[in-house]
């Protein structure tokens, strides 16, 4: 009998022998069982057998991806104290504040895998780690508070809802979960700029000049085209992605065009033109480029968000320290 | 905290995932001496009919809960931020998948 705990680090091969089979698995077997469950749309829960590499791949994805919630808050946070007005500036606070809890489930579902918290967040600090790279850009105006709302969460709407069928039930549960509350977020930003694009010339200016600076940087979001992004077979047929980067970008292309035709702006891209034969839009070239540089970190704000992030955190030490001493010192006279 | 008499068994609470992918919910609860026999009366109790995929048991005194007389003003902080919820922003005729 095991103590029932998620938070136990163990390696693949010790659970494999905990196992309740009356005999051990050779690990081939073991696999091909493991893939007929993923085929038969079964969820892989935290005590079953996986393959190490189904587990690496794992926790490096969820863990970029709670790393993003975490330094996704800095741009957004950047406009909280001069949002426009009190009802925009709670609205943001509320949205900020739900980013963080994205982050906070994302670390769970990951550490159900057997990786510490404490090694996620060092490897992020480290420099270890990757977040999106759509954080890197700058939030100049407050045009950029509805452009990130519109199409950054928007972008992370698309890959979230697949996600939700994602194979291993802990990250599927914890998108379902994040899906719910995020369906605000898009609304918020896109209502922002709903009143920007109806006010001044000015305004719907600000509005366009967001929207000219975030298509591009968004469509990056969905990761490398697939032609080189060498992982996505393996994680399609481990089905912890569900579909694949290139069709995620062109399903966001097509849903976004009539959104930015009904603010009356324009999307940055001369070649983007209806197509009726594919039923799909064209559309122009990534520059991958810029999306390596700043893959790299050489973006326009990696060097900042990584400053604030490690400042954020020494700031905090003691405060944790703290609360563990009081925590101590009550267990202490409770015992005695 | 309750203390627990050493004559008696321990309360446990059950926690049930009935299939896959879907979340641990709780049961109810039995009383074992330990861990093991919890779980193999919870299998016995609550899961005769194939109700279970897996189980949790999880010793009742370890269960922290809010209190139930606090629960008014411990949960009133969201009760005036209706900006959370996507209702709050109702897209004009025309807007699609948003
Ligand atoms: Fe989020
Ligand atoms: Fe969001």
């Amino acid at each position: 009998m095991y103590k029932i705990s998620l938070r136990e680090r163990v390696p693949s091969t010790t659970l494999a022998t905990r196992n309740t089979f009356p005999y051990i698995m050779p690990d081939s077997q073991q696999e091909s069982l493991f893939q007929q469950k993923v085929d038969a749309e079964q969820k892989i829960e935290p005590r079953d057998w996986m393959p190490d590499g189904y587990r690496k791949n794992l926790v490096r994805q969820i863990s970029q991806h709670a790393h993003s919630e975490i330094v996704g808050m800095l741009p957004e946070g950047n406009w909280i104290t001069r949002a426009p007005s009190l009802r925009r500036k709670t609205i943001l606070l509320a949205k900020v504040q739900d980013e963080a809890g994205h982050g906070l489930y994302l670390y769970s579902a990951a550490e159900t895998l057997g990786t510490g918290r404490d090694e996620m967040v060092d490897q992020l600090l480290s420099g270890a780690a990757k977040y999106s790279s759509i954080f890197n850009y700058p939030t100049l105006t407050w045009a950029d508070i509805g452009a990130i709302g519109w199409l950054v969460d928007g972008a992370a709407i698309m890959n979230q809802v697949m996600l939700c069928r994602t194979s291993y039930g802990p990250y599927a549960r914890a998108m379902v979960r994040i899906c719910k509350e995020e369906s605000f977020h898009q609304r918020q930003g896109y209502d922002i700029l709903i009143t920007l694009s109806k006010g001044t010339p000015e305004q719907k200016a600000m509005a366009q000049d967001a929207l000219d600076r975030w298509w591009w940087p968004s469509l990056m979001m969905f990761g490398p085209s697939d032609k080189d992004s060498p992982h996505s077979a393996q994680s399609l047929k481990w089905k912890i992605k569900r579909q694949s980067n290139d069709e995620l970008r062109q399903i966001f292309i097509d849903r976004t065009v009539s959104q930015a035709e009904f603010l009356g702006l324009k999307i940055p891209d001369p070649k983007l033109k209806w197509n009726e034969a594919t039923q799909h839009y064209d559309w122009g070239e990534i520059d991958w480029t810029e999306f390596n540089e700043v893959i790299r970190g050489n973006g326009p704000c990696n060097a900042e968000r990584m400053a604030a992030r490690r400042k954020a955190h020494a700031d905090g030490a003691w405060v944790r320290e703290a609360a563990l001493a009081y925590a101590g010192k009550k267990s202490k006279r409770n015992a005695a | 905290m309750a203390t627990t008499n050493e004559k008696d068994w321990p309360l446990w609470e059950i926690f049930i995932q009935s299939k896959r992918g879907l979340d641990h919910k709780h049961v109810g609860s039995l009383h074992a001496a330990d861990a093991r026999m919890a779980i193999e009366n919870a299998r016995d109790v609550y899961t005769r009919r194939n109700e279970g995929n897996s189980i949790w048991a999880v010793r009742a005194a370890d269960i922290h809960a809010s209190k139930p007389e606090d629960q008014g003003a411990f949960f009133d902080p969201a009760d005036d931020k209706v900006y959370r919820h996507p209702t709050f922003y109702p897209m004009p005729e025309g807007v699609k998948y948003i």
